[in-house]
Order: C-alpha cells, then structure tokens, then sequence
C-alpha cells in the first residue's frame, strides 16, 4: 500500500520536473523523484542501497544546480510540432500495451526465484567471514565487477578533465 | 504487478522528456528519470514478502531474506549513472560557450 | 545572484565551519564499518566529497583550494586506483582469497575487503572532487 502511494508521488514530481517552465524548479523536483526512490529503497528492505542513493542524488543535484544556475530556457513551438508528440503518445502506448504482456512472465510480486542468491547467503560467513551479504557479493564473490565499476569512474574523471580543458580554446576562429 | 506497471510509467515519463524537449538540460533530467526508474524495477523484482534486510545480524536465525543479488547490481548502477550524468552536464556546459544557446535544434554544425 | 568569489552569508559560514568536520568523520565512520553494517566504500566517498563541496561552496573558491589543491587530488585518486587494483588481482597470484579472519565482527576479520573498501573510498571522494572543481573552474570562466 506504502509501495503505491510513493510510486504515484514520484511519478506526479516527474511530470512536474519534464513540464516545468523553468530549469530550477525542474531539478528540485528530480530531487523529490531521488527522495522518493530513497523511501521506496527503505521499505523494500535495502538499507546499503537507500544511503548510497541519497548521497548520490544530493551531488548530482548539487552539480546540475551549480553548472546551469545562469542560463535560460528557450520554450518555442513550431515546425511540425502536432505531429511529433502524436507519434510519441502511440509509441508510449505501444509500448505499455506491450510491456503488460511481458510482465505477466515475470513471477509474482514477493516471491522471488533466487537460486543463486540462496548459495550466496548459505556461505557468505564462513567463505567470507562478512556479515553484510551485500558487500560480500559486491567484492567477494563478484569483486571484478567493483573493478569495472572502479575502471568507469575513472575513465569519467579523465573525460571532464579533457573536456574542460584550456588549451581547446586557442583555435577558436 | 501493478508495482511494475507504475514502474514502467515512470520510465515512459523519462522517455518522453528525452525524446520531446528541445533544451539539453532538459534531456539530461530525463536521462536520470529512466535511471531511477530501471533500479527500481531491478529492487521490485527482488522483493520477498515479509522478509528481511540481507545484514547477518547476532542473534537472528531466521534467514528468509531479500534478494541480495539484485541489490548488489543496483549498487553499481547507481555509482555509474551518477558518472554518466556528470559527464553529459560538462558536454552541456562546454557547448553553452561554444554556441550560446542550450537550444538543440540550433547546434547543426559538426566541425570542431 | 551569488557573488563567487567572497561565498555566502555569515549564517552559512558559521554553520559550515561547526559541520564540516562531523560529515568528515561521518564518512569515514561509514568506510570503516562497511562489512559489518549498511555502507561500504561507493557511499562513504561520496559523504567525503560532499564535506569539501561543502567547504567549497560556503567560502568561494580560493578557501577552499589552499586546503586542497586540484594536482594532490588527481595524483591521490590516481594511486587509490592502483592499489585497488593490486588488491583486486591477488587473488590470481595466491590461488585463494588472501586475509586476515581474526574474530568475528572487527575490523580485520573479513580478509581484503575493509582494505578494498578504503581505496575504494579514496578513489571515489578525490576523483568526484577533481570533477567538481573542474565545473566550477569551467563555468567561472565564463563571466
């Protein structure tokens, strides 16, 4: 019951965030979005994951509010305008349409598969001697994942610095 | 499985502003919205009726739990998506000073 | 409209100065226990990098770049990064995943991973503060 009345309040912000005339008031409520997912982590039982996603989104806003505090927002309509936004609403509604047949196979809401998360959990104190089972897996039993992941940020870090660089500015004619 | 209707809602949401708004930052705002959306449908599908957090705890026999699996994965979406979206904020910001306008349908040119 | 270069208001700097310091510790408390507690390294760092952002945005930009220059930060993340990466392959060198297992709910009882979880956290608050700062430089630029 929770579960649905944060889904529809997420869903409410993120309508406000795409519609909003103004780029402010559009990033607060992505942040609402981010607080409303952070609840949804709480209640389905995933603490690790609720902190990391509040902190997350509380940089992420930071930089989007702190990158494009000065700048405008050009809000116009023409060219073929009626007949994109028809074109986008069918393809939505393909694609629900579609998507409801898919999400019948998925097995029901509160009983999950986990055949290999019942290994997982079987061993992670004696294998690892971890009690937090989702570190154990995070970079135990899977840790070249959290090696990739290591490898992408850094690759992120290296890509601003480039891109944010002087000397590119000197061939400006 | 209304849970994962909703879900998918929130994700067309993203998709539209991504596919309809002519400002970059508002494409960016999207491009998080799908994200949040694709981690929550990863926790809902993982979810096990009255059970517990997966944190081994002193005194608790009872090992009906979550789905650790799916939140370990999610763990690493989060950190990545965060990545991906600090980099497109300084693509946005360079081309602001390149061509004076967030406008998309007004940076035409290729050349460098 | 926000004057850069001087930060913000009184109010705000006072604040700053009295939290600075417990979000610090904060985030390496949520480190140090990451294998026993909800956390781990990912979150941990970023509280990291919120404490300087912080700092950062409460003073204006010179304050806080005499505390932490931009080259210590890149060459910090960039040796973070290679000792992760030699803990990570060790396993391919003992044959077994190497590590201490002394008690049952301390620090050095779950092998390389509280180990892991530091350089992980180095890694992650130094490399997001680079890119904060490269922003802020980037945009500051353009007045």
């Amino acid at each position: 019951m929770e579960l649905h009345l944060i889904l529809l309040f997420m869903i409410l912000a993120s309508v406000l965030a795409v519609e909003a005339r103004d780029l402010i008031s559009s990033v607060i409520s992505l942040s609402a979005v981010g607080l409303g997912l952070c609840l949804a982590f709480l209640i389905l039982k995933a603490p690790n994951l609720a902190i990391t996603q509040l902190v997350v989104e509380i940089l992420c806003v930071v930089v989007l509010i702190r990158a494009t505090i000065k700048k405008d927002l050009p809000l116009v309509r023409d060219g073929r305008w009626f007949f994109n936004t028809i074109s986008t609403a069918l393809f939505v509604v393909c694609f629900l349409a579609f998507a409801s047949f898919a999400l019948k196979e998925l097995p029901n809401f509160g009983e999950p598969v986990m055949r290999v998360s019942g290994e997982y959990i079987a061993n992670s104190l004696e294998k690892t001697g971890l009690k937090n089972i989702v570190t154990a897996i995070a970079l135990n039993f899977r840790s070249y994942d959290a090696l990739g992941e290591a490898a992408i940020l850094f690759a992120a870090i290296i890509a601003v610095l480039a891109i944010t660089r002087k000397t590119g500015r000197i061939n400006e004619k | 499985m209304s849970l994962y209707f909703l879900c998918l809602v929130l994700f067309c949401v993203g998709l539209y502003c991504v596919l309809r708004k002519r400002n970059i930052i508002k494409i960016i705002v999207g491009l998080v919205i799908i994200e949040y959306a694709v981690n929550l449908f990863f926790i809902l599908a993982g979810y096990r009726a009255g059970g517990r957090a997966p944190i081994l705890a002193k005194d608790q026999e009872v090992l009906n739990m979550v789905d650790p699996l799916s939140q370990s994965v999610v763990l690493t979406t989060i950190v990545i998506g965060m990545a991906v979206m600090v980099v497109a904020v300084s693509l946005a910001v360079r081309i602001y000073e390149k061509y004076g306008t967030f406008d998309i349908t007004k940076i035409r040119r290729l050349r460098g | 409209m926000k004057n850069n270069q001087t930060g913000m208001t009184l109010i705000v700097k006072t604040i700053t100065r009295l939290t600075v310091g417990l979000i610090l510790v904060y985030g390496i408390y949520i480190v140090l226990q990451g294998h026993i507690s909800p956390g781990g390294g990912f979150a941990g760092g970023v509280i990291i990098t919120l404490s300087f952002v912080q700092l950062m945005l409460a003073f204006g930009k010179d304050t806080a770049l005499k505390k932490v220059n931009q080259a210590k930060c890149i060459f910090l993340s960039g040796v973070a990064a290679f000792i992760f990466l030699i803990l990570a392959v060790c396993g391919f060198v003992t044959g077994h995943s190497p590590g201490f297992r002394d008690g049952h709910s301390t620090f050095f009882s779950a092998g390389l991973v509280p180990f892991c979880d530091i350089a992980i956290s180095v890694l992650v608050g130094s490399g997001l503060f680079v890119i904060f700062l490269a922003l802020v430089l980037l945009t500051q630029e353009q007045e």
